[in-house]
C-alpha cells in the first residue's frame, strides 16, 4: 500500500496530463458537485471525517479550516496553495507539482466552491521552474476541458486558478508572508490576528492549504471520508510522503499511511547507509526538533506519536542521520539556513538567529567557551515565542533539542576543541 | 466600553484599542520603538511584550486589542524577560557610540537601554556595519545605528504618500534606504528625523552642532504659510540650533514641513542687518538708531508735506506680525495715507470690499480632513501649503474624492477622482463650466459635470482656491466662480492666502480700504498695484526685497527707484542668490528689523487662530522688533497714541479694534460676474514662487536653498507648446516679456498646459519678469 493519493498517477505514462488523470477518475468529483451542487457542509463534513491534517508542517484539521470562512458573507475570497515548499529536507510537493499537478488543480476548485471563493492562487517556490511549467501546461488543459473558468459547466460556480513564481525566499512559505509577496510586497509575515479567514490576500477572506492537502482532497470525496481515515490513524487520517533525506541508502519520497512505524520506514528506504547506525532524525523537516535513534526507533509517523515522542511530524521530511555525524556541525549547518532565511523584520530573530549562528561557528571550529555554550541556550531560548512569525521557533528549536540530546558532544567541542565523532 | 485590567488597574476602555494605547491611556507606559501613534501598527521591535492572562506567548501591545476581561500585565516576570532579551538583541549591533552621536539624550534606544539593557553586553563578536546613503541635505544618515523599526519607511508610504524609503535586503543584513540612492525631496522629508527612534536619521545642518540637553527651548510658531506650524525652537547660547514640531492637533498635528524645520538657518545669515544705515549723499554709512529715526522721519514728513501725504504708501511681507501690521497701518493713517498692502503677489483686487474679516481657510484645518469630496483649485498644494496638502491626503485616504483644476498638473500625491489641467486663459472658462454644469445650462464637459455632481453629492465639499489662482490676474473671477460653484453646491470655499499673516494683515488693517478690526474708511488708498503702477514720492517697505517679494519685480523696483525718499524695514540687506541689491539700490535709509524668532508677536491663521509667540533669541546686533522700530519711527513722527511698551499692549490694541467694529461679524459676499474676463491668444507665463522661495528668511537658508532643482531655473513647457515654439529640451529660450527679455534653459514638461510657460518667480533668472502671468514672446536663443 504506497502511493495511492497524491501519487497514483506516478506510475503511469505521462502522469502529468489530463488524460491520465481523467483516466483514473479525476474530476468526476468536480463534475458530480457543479451537477448534484452538493451542499458544501457535506464536503467539509467529509472531510472533517477524513481526519485530513494539513500536510505543510502545522496538522492543522482541514475540514474545521475550510469552515473558517463565511461563505455566505459579501465579497472577494481567496483560495491559496502553498507550493513554496522550502523547509530543508522537504521535496514532496514538488513532485505533486510536476505528476500530478490536476488533483492540485481539481482540490483547490472545490475548496473555491465549499469557501464561495472564485479566485485561486498557487504560490510556487520560486526554483520551481519545471514544476512551474507542468502547472501552466496543466492549467491551459483544464481550462481548454471547461473545468476552470467562469460558470464552470453551465453551472453559477466561477473559478479562475493562478500559478505564481515566487522570488526565492523561504519566509513566504509562511502563509502570511505569501500573501505579503503575493500582493507584490516584500515577503514579511504580518502578526496575527487578523487571520488570514478574515483578512487574507488584499484584506479579503483566504484559505491557505498546502499542495498534498488539496491533492487529497478529490479522492476523499470520491472514495470517503472513512476511506481516507481507515488509511491511516484516528485524528491522522490518510496517508503522507515522507521525504526520506540523509543517511540512508534509498533516499526519497514515499507516500505512505501516517502511523507507518519509523523502523518500517528506515526499511523501505534501504537502512542506514552503509551499514552504520542510526544516531538521530529529524521528522518533520529541520525546525522541528531532532529525536534520538532509541526514541524514534519507537515512534510512529503520524502527528499525534511524533509529538508524543517530543518532536513535531511537520512537513514529514525525514533527515536520518549516522553515527558518523557531528551533532555540533549539523546544527550550524541548520541555524545558517534559518540566519539567512530570516526576513529581518522583527528583532529577536533578524538579531538573534545570527548571533546563534556565530556562536555554532565558533564552538565548531574550538574556539568556543562553556560561556558559549550556555549562552547559546539561552539566545535561542529567547527569541522562540518572541517573534511576528514562527521562524523564531525553528531556529529556537533544533538548537535546543540538538543540546537536549547530545550535550556531550557540544561539551566535548568546547573542552577538546574538536568533534567528538571521529571522521566528522 | 469593554474592562479590562492593565497592572492590576480595572480599565473601562473603548473595543478595539490596543494594548499599548489602554496602558497609555491609564498612565502605564510600555517600552516602544516602532510604534508610532500617527503610523501603522508594524509590531516589528517587539518591545513592547507584554504578558496577557492565558496566552501562552507574550504578546505585542501595539499589534494586540484589548478584550472584554482581558488581564495584562507589563511588568511581570514573563513580560520583562521579553523586554529586556529584546532590548539586548537590539544593542548586539547597534553601534553604541552615544558620545559622538547626535541622537545622544534624547535617542528612544538609549532612554529604555537605561531601563531594560544589560550593563554589559553578552555579544562579543563583530558587529554590523553599514553604508551611509546621501540624503542630501536635509538629513544626515548613520545607517549603522538602524534598529529597522520602519518609522521613516512608514512615514513615506502612510503619511507623506512617497515612498522614499524602503527595506532592502533580508535577515540581519537588510537595511533601510532609498535603494535607488536618490535624494529626499518630499517637502516633508524632515519629519523622519524626528521618527527615528536611533541616530540613524538626524538633522544635516545641525549635525555635531550641540547636545540637545545643552540646547534652550521656547515655543514659536512657524513664518512661511497660513497654517502656522507650532514649533519648539532650539537654541545654545543664543545661537538657532534647530526647529522641531510642537505637536497641536488642530494645526500641524505632530509633523513640521521642511521649509518651517530648516529655515532658522536663515536667522544665521551673513546677509543679516545688524546696523541701522542712512544713505548720504549717495554714500552708505553706518549711524546709530537715533539718527537714523530722525533721518526716516525727515524724510517721510518732507516728502509729504512737499508732495501731499497720499504721495506716501507702505508695503509690507505677508509674514509681519499682526502688531507689525497694526503699526504700521496705524502709522501710515496717521501721517495721513491709506496707501498700504501686503498683497505683494496678487494683482486683481477688484472684490476687495466685499471680503470677509480676512480671506482664509472654511472651518478649522481638522475639517479638510473630515471633508467628503475637495476640489482644488489653482494649487500646487504641497508647494504652497504642506501642512493643508496633508490634510488633503488624509481626507483622500479617508475617502474623499480630491478634484483639481489647474494650470500645470502638479503632483498633489493624491489620486486624482478628476483633473482639469487647463491654460491660464481657459482656467476661468473651466470654472465657468462647472458652473453652468451646476445651473444645467450651457454645454458643460463630462469632466466640468463630474466635478459638478461629486460637489453636490458630498454632505460636506471644500474648494481650495490655492496661491496659484489668488495670484491669477483674474482672480477676482476665479473667487466669484468658486463662490458660485460652493453656493449652487453646498460646498464652502477655502482661502489659501500668501506668508504667514496675510490674515493679519486684514484683522490690523495692513490693507488699503479698511482700518484695523476692519473698520470702515473713506477713502479707499491705493493697492499694491495702483502703489506702484502709479509710483509714488515716498514708501515704506517692510520684510521684503522688490525683486523677489513682488509679483512685478520690475515695476516694483522702478517705482521705488523713482521715489524721493524710501524707508526699508528689513532683516536682510541681500538674497543669497542675487547679483545685485534691490533693497541698497532702491531705499534711502536700512532700518534692521529681527526675524520673527527674535520678537514676540502674533500670526493670524488663515483659520483665524490667533498664535501668539515669544522671542525664542536674542536680537542680533543693533536689529530690532518690527513692533519697537514702527513705535518709535511714528514717536519721531510725533504722531499721537504711539506710547505702547510691549507688544502685548499692542495685541490689546488689535483686540480692542476688532471688538469695537465686530470683525468676526462680517460675512464674505460674492461677487457677481456679469460677464467673463475676455480671453486673449499667444504663449503666457504660468509662475509659481518655488516653496524655498516664498520670503525673505527661506531664501537665506542655504541647506532649503539645495533643495531647489533645475526645474526652477528653467522655462517650462509641454511637448505640444515646445513644438509649435519649435523648442528642444536643453535648447535656450529667449523670453520677451513687456520690455525685458531674459534667457532660461527649456525643459520639456507635460505637466504644464497648452500655450503655457511655467516660470519659477524669486529666482534670479526670472527677476526681470513684467507680471506672473502676463503673454510673452519665446524664441530660441
Amino acid at each position: 500500500m504506497a502511493n495511492d493519493v497524491c501519487f497514483r498517477t506516478m506510475h503511469l505514462d505521462d502522469p502529468a496530463s489530463l488524460k491520465t488523470y481523467e483516466s483514473l477518475g479525476g474530476y468526476k468529483m468536480w463534475r458530480k458537485i457543479l451537477k448534484e451542487k452538493t451542499p458544501p457542509a457535506e464536503i467539509i463534513d467529509t472531510l472533517k471525517t477524513s481526519a485530513l491534517r494539513g500536510r505543510g508542517g502545522a496538522g492543522f484539521p482541514v475540514g474545521l479550516k475550510w469552515s473558517f470562512i463565511r461563505r455566505d458573507l459579501p465579497g472577494q475570497k481567496y483560495i491559496i496553495c502553498n507550493s513554496d515548499e522550502g523547509e530543508p529536507g522537504t521535496c514532496k510537493d514538488r513532485l505533486i507539482l510536476r505528476y500530478n499537478p490536476h488533483s492540485v488543480i481539481e482540490g483547490m476548485a472545490i475548496g473555491g466552491y465549499v469557501m464561495n471563493a472564485t479566485v485561486g492562487y498557487n504560490y510556487l517556490r520560486g526554483e520551481f521552474t519545471e514544476p512551474y511549467e507542468v502547472m501552466e501546461k496543466a492549467l491551459v488543459e483544464a481550462y481548454a476541458a471547461g473545468y476552470l473558468g467562469k460558470e464552470v459547466f453551465g453551472s453559477d460556480v466561477d473559478f479562475d486558478l493562478y500559478n505564481h513564481l515566487g522570488a526565492g525566499a523561504y519566509i513566504c512559505g509562511e502563509e502570511t508572508a505569501l500573501m505579503e509577496s503575493l500582493e507584490g510586497k516584500k515577503g514579511f509575515p504580518r502578526f496575527k490576528p487578523p487571520f488570514p479567514a478574515n483578512f487574507g490576500v488584499y484584506g479579503k477572506p483566504s484559505n491557505v492549504n498546502n499542495t498534498e492537502s488539496y491533492a487529497s482532497v478529490p479522492l476523499i470525496l470520491e472514495k470517503g471520508g472513512d476511506w481516507f481515515l481507515e488509511l491511516g490513524k484516528p485524528n491522522n487520517g490518510g496517508v503522507r510522503v515522507y521525504s526520506v533525506s540523509g543517511h540512508v541508502n534509498k533516499p526519497g519520497n514515499y507516500e505512505l499511511p501516517l502511523g507507518t512505524p519509523f523502523k518500517d520506514l528506515l526499511e523501505i528506504a534501504g537502512g542506514v547507509r552503509n551499514g552504520h547506525k542510526l544516531k538521530a532524525v529529524i521528522p518533520g523537516g529541520t525546525s522541528m526538533p531532532i529525536l534520538p535513534a532509541d526514541i524514534i526507533m519507537e515512534t510512529d509517523m503520524d502527528f499525534d506519536s511524533v509529538q508524543k515522542a517530543g518532536s513535531l511530524l511537520g512537513t514529514a521530511a525525514v533527515v536520518v542521520m549516522d553515527e558518523t555525524t557531528c551533532m555540533v556541525d549539523a546544527l550550524l549547518n541548520i541555524t545558517g539556513f534559518y540566519s539567512e532565511e530570516s526576513c529581518g523584520q522583527c528583532t529577536p530573530c533578524r538579531e538573534g538567529s545570527g548571533w546563534v549562528e556565530r556562536l555554532l561557528h565558533k564552538i565548531e571550529h574550538g574556539q568556543g567557551t562553556p560561556e558559549d555554550l550556555a549562552n547559546l541556550e539561552r539566545v535561542a531560548n529567547n527569541i522562540a515565542g518572541r517573534t511576528i512569525c514562527a521562524l523564531g521557533e525553528s531556529v529556537a528549536w533544533p538548537v535546543g533539542s540538538f543540546i537536549k540530546h547530545f550535550r556531550e558532544e557540544f561539551e566535548y567541542h568546547v573542552k577538546h576543541k574538536k568533534c567528538m565523532v571521529a571522521g566528522a | 466600553m469593554i474592562t479590562v485590567e492593565i497592572d492590576g488597574k480595572k480599565l473601562e476602555v473603548q473595543e478595539g484599542t490596543s494594548i499599548i494605547e489602554a496602558a497609555e491611556n491609564a498612565g502605564i507606559w510600555i517600552p516602544r520603538f516602532c510604534y508610532h501613534k500617527k503610523l501603522s501598527v508594524a509590531a516589528n521591535c517587539r518591545m513592547c511584550l507584554v504578558e496577557v492572562e492565558k496566552a501562552p506567548k507574550p504578546m505585542a501591545a501595539c499589534a494586540t486589542p484589548v478584550n472584554e476581561g482581558m488581564r495584562i500585565f507589563t511588568t511581570s516576570e514573563k513580560a520583562l524577560a521579553a523586554q529586556k532579551i529584546v532590548m539586548e538583541f537590539l544593542l548586539i549591533n547597534h553601534p553604541l557610540d552615544c558620545p559622538i552621536c547626535d541622537q545622544g539624550g534624547e535617542c528612544e534606544l538609549q532612554d529604555i537601554a537605561m531601563g531594560y539593557g544589560r550593563g554589559i553586553s553578552k555579544y562579543s563578536q563583530g558587529k554590523r556595519s553599514v553604508e551611509d546613503e546621501d540624503l542630501g541635505p536635509l538629513i544626515a544618515t548613520d545607517m549603522t545605528r538602524c534598529i529597522h523599526c520602519t518609522r521613516c519607511v512608514r512615514f513615506g508610504s502612510e503619511v507623506a504618500g512617497v515612498r522614499e524609503m524602503g527595506m532592502t535586503g533580508r535577515g540581519e543584513h537588510g537595511r533601510i534606504g532609498t535603494y535607488i540612492k536618490h535624494t529626499m525631496s518630499h517637502e516633508m522629508s524632515g519629519n523622519i528625523i524626528d521618527l527615528c527612534p536611533v541616530g540613524a536619521l538626524t538633522s544635516k545642518p545641525n549635525r555635531f552642532e550641540g547636545r540637545s540637553w545643552e540646547f534652550d527651548q521656547m515655543a514659536s510658531v512657524a513664518s512661511h504659510d497660513c497654517v502656522g506650524s507650532n514649533t519648539f525652537i532650539h537654541s545654545l547660547r543664543h545661537e538657532a540650533m534647530r526647529v522641531v514640531p510642537r505637536d497641536n492637533e488642530n494645526i500641524n498635528e505632530v509633523w513640521l514641513s521642511d521649509r518651517d524645520r530648516f529655515s532658522y538657518e536663515g536667522v544665521k545669515s551673513h546677509h543679516r542687518l545688524h546696523e541701522p544705515r542712512i544713505k548720504k549723499n549717495g554714500e552708505w554709512q553706518v549711524v546709530s538708531w537715533h539718527e537714523a529715526m530722525a533721518f526716516a522721519a525727515e524724510g517721510l514728513r518732507t516728502a509729504s508735506e512737499k508732495w501731499g501725504a497720499d504721495q506716501v504708501g507702505a508695503l509690507a511681507s505677508p509674514n509681519s506680525t499682526l502688531e507689525e501690521f497694526y503699526l504700521l497701518s496705524r502709522l501710515m493713517r496717521g501721517v495721513g495715507s491709506n496707501h498700504i498692502d501686503h498683497r505683494l503677489r496678487e494683482s486683481d483686487f477688484s472684490d476687495q470690499t466685499l471680503r470677509g474679516a480676512f480671506p482664509g481657510i472654511a472651518g478649522s484645518l481638522n475639517d479638510i480632513n473630515q471633508q467628503n469630496a475637495i476640489l482644488v483649485l489653482g494649487s500646487d498644494l504641497r508647494r504652497e501649503v504642506p501642512i493643508v496638502a496633508h490634510r488633503v491626503r488624509q481626507a483622500n485616504k479617508n475617502g474623499a474624492p480630491v478634484m483639481a483644476v489647474n494650470m500645470i498638473d502638479h503632483d498633489l500625491n493624491v489620486d486624482l477622482a478628476e483633473n482639469i489641467v487647463a491654460s491660464p486663459d481657459d482656467f476661468v472658462q473651466q470654472l465657468s463650466g462647472i458652473a453652468d454644469a451646476l445651473n444645467g445650462k450651457g454645454e458643460p464637459t463630462s469632466e466640468q459635470k463630474a466635478i459638478a455632481d461629486t460637489l453636490k453629492a458630498a454632505e460636506k465639499a471644500n474648494i481650495i482656491i490655492g496661491h496659484v489662482a489668488l495670484h491669477h490676474p483674474n482672480a477676482v473671477a476665479i473667487r466669484a466662480l468658486a463662490n458660485a460653484i460652493a453656493d449652487l453646491s453646498g460646498a464652502t470655499v477655502s482661502h489659501l492666502t500668501d506668508g504667514a499673516n496675510s490674515a493679519g494683515a486684514w484683522v490690523a488693517g495692513a490693507i488699503p480700504h479698511r482700518a484695523a478690526g476692519g473698520a470702515a474708511i473713506e477713502t479707499a488708498g491705493l493697492n499694491y498695484l495702483e502703489m506702484i503702477d502709479n509710483p509714488l514720492h515716498a514708501y515704506i517697505v517692510m520684510g521684503i526685497s522688490p525683486d523677489f517679494d513682488t509679483a512685478h519685480p520690475v515695476k516694483a523696483r522702478a517705482a521705488l527707484n523713482k521715489a524721493d525718499f524710501v524707508v526699508s524695514i528689513s532683516s536682510f540687506t541681500s538674497d543669497i542668490l542675487s547679483e545685485s541689491d534691490a533693497i541698497y539700490e532702491t531705499a534711502d535709509v536700512i532700518l534692521p528689523m529681527v526675524p520673527s524668532a527674535e520678537t514676540s508677536g502674533t500670526f493670524v491663521n488663515a483659520t483665524g487662530n490667533w498664535q501668539q509667540f515669544q522671542g525664542a533669541l536674542k536680537p542680533q546686533g543693533e536689529a530690532r522688533p518690527g513692533w519697537k522700530i514702527l513705535r518709535v519711527l511714528a514717536n519721531f513722527l510725533k504722531l499721537k497714541d504711539f506710547e505702547y511698551t510691549s507688544s502685548d499692549e499692542v495685541l490689546d490694541a488689535v483686540k480692542a479694534a476688532v471688538e469695537a467694529n465686530d470683525l468676526m461679524s462680517r460675512v464674505e459676499k460674492s461677487l457677481v460676474l456679469t460677464s467673463l474676463p475676455a480671453t486673449t491668444s499667444g504663449i503666457a507665463k504660468v509662475t509659481q514662487v518655488p516653496l524655498y522661495r516664498a520670503d525673505q528668511l527661506v531664501r537665506h537658508a542655504p541647506a532649503l536653498q539645495h533643495q531647489l532643482d533645475e526645474s526652477h531655473r528653467s522655462a517650462r513647457l509641454n511637448t505640444r507648446t515646445a513644438k509649435l515654439l519649435k523648442l528642444a529640451s536643453g535648447d535656450r529660450a529667449v523670453i520677451q516679456d513687456a520690455d525685458e527679455s531674459y534667457v532660461l534653459p527649456v525643459m520639456i514638461d507635460d505637466k504644464v498646459s497648452d500655450n503655457a510657460v511655467a516660470l519659477s518667480a524669486a529666482m534670479v533668472g526670472t527677476k526681470t519678469m513684467s507680471d506672473f502671468f502676463g503673454p510673452i514672446t519665446v524664441t530660441k536663443g
